[in-house]
């Protein structure tokens, strides 16, 4: 899992029929320390968050669980806000 | 999933029987500031999309699959959505 911060999102209308619903944000990965690390991506949101928030994203085939037994096509999931990190 | 945009459709007659009748498209991965970034790849399209559109893709195998309806087809990437904007993008926050 990667630590994020959502800093936008997407809006499309054409889109797979088991996206219907989902919300499209983009994260940026962070280090523990907060610094950008790497491109920015979209992931979808299982979890209910807003831009400008923390949070942690899970990426590859897991990435579709949270959404089981839908099949949901995702290859980037939030699963959670991160409230304080200590490092 | 990345943006990208469409630069080009893939025709193959001879292919893998899991992928009969999929739509083979070449997808340039883009920044949030629509330059392109990498090199572009095949992506199998799901959702109708054309050359110049700006897409969603998801690179990875089960969603790729899943987009394709299909189980266990042999594809790792595929077109989910087409984009119609971005928004919010504050590189600061």
């Amino acid at each position: 899992m990667l630590l994020a911060r959502v800093i936008g999102d997407v809006v499309a209308t054409r889109k797979d029929e088991n996206l219907v619903g989902q919300k499209l944000l983009i994260v940026q990965p962070l280090t523990p320390d907060r610094q950008p690390a790497g491109r920015p991506l979209v992931a979808l949101d299982s979890v209910g968050v807003g831009v400008g928030e923390e949070v942690f994203f899970v990426r590859g085939r897991e990435a579709s669980f949270p959404f089981l037994p839908a099949e949901v096509p995702t290859d980037a999931t939030i699963v959670g806000v991160v409230d304080q990190i200590d490092a | 999933m990345l943006l990208a945009r469409v630069v080009g459709t893939v025709v193959s007659t001879q292919k893998s029987r899991k992928l009969e009748s999929a739509k083979l498209m070449l997808v340039q991965p883009l920044t949030l500031e629509g330059q392109a970034a990498g090199a572009a790849f095949m992506a199998i399209d799901s959702v109708g999309a054309g050359v110049g559109e700006q897409v969603l893709v998801v690179v990875e195998g089960k969603a790729a699959g899943s987009a394709l309806r299909r189980s266990a087809a042999p594809v790792d990437a595929a077109i989910i959505g087409i984009v119609d904007r971005v928004d919010g993008v504050d590189r600061s926050a």
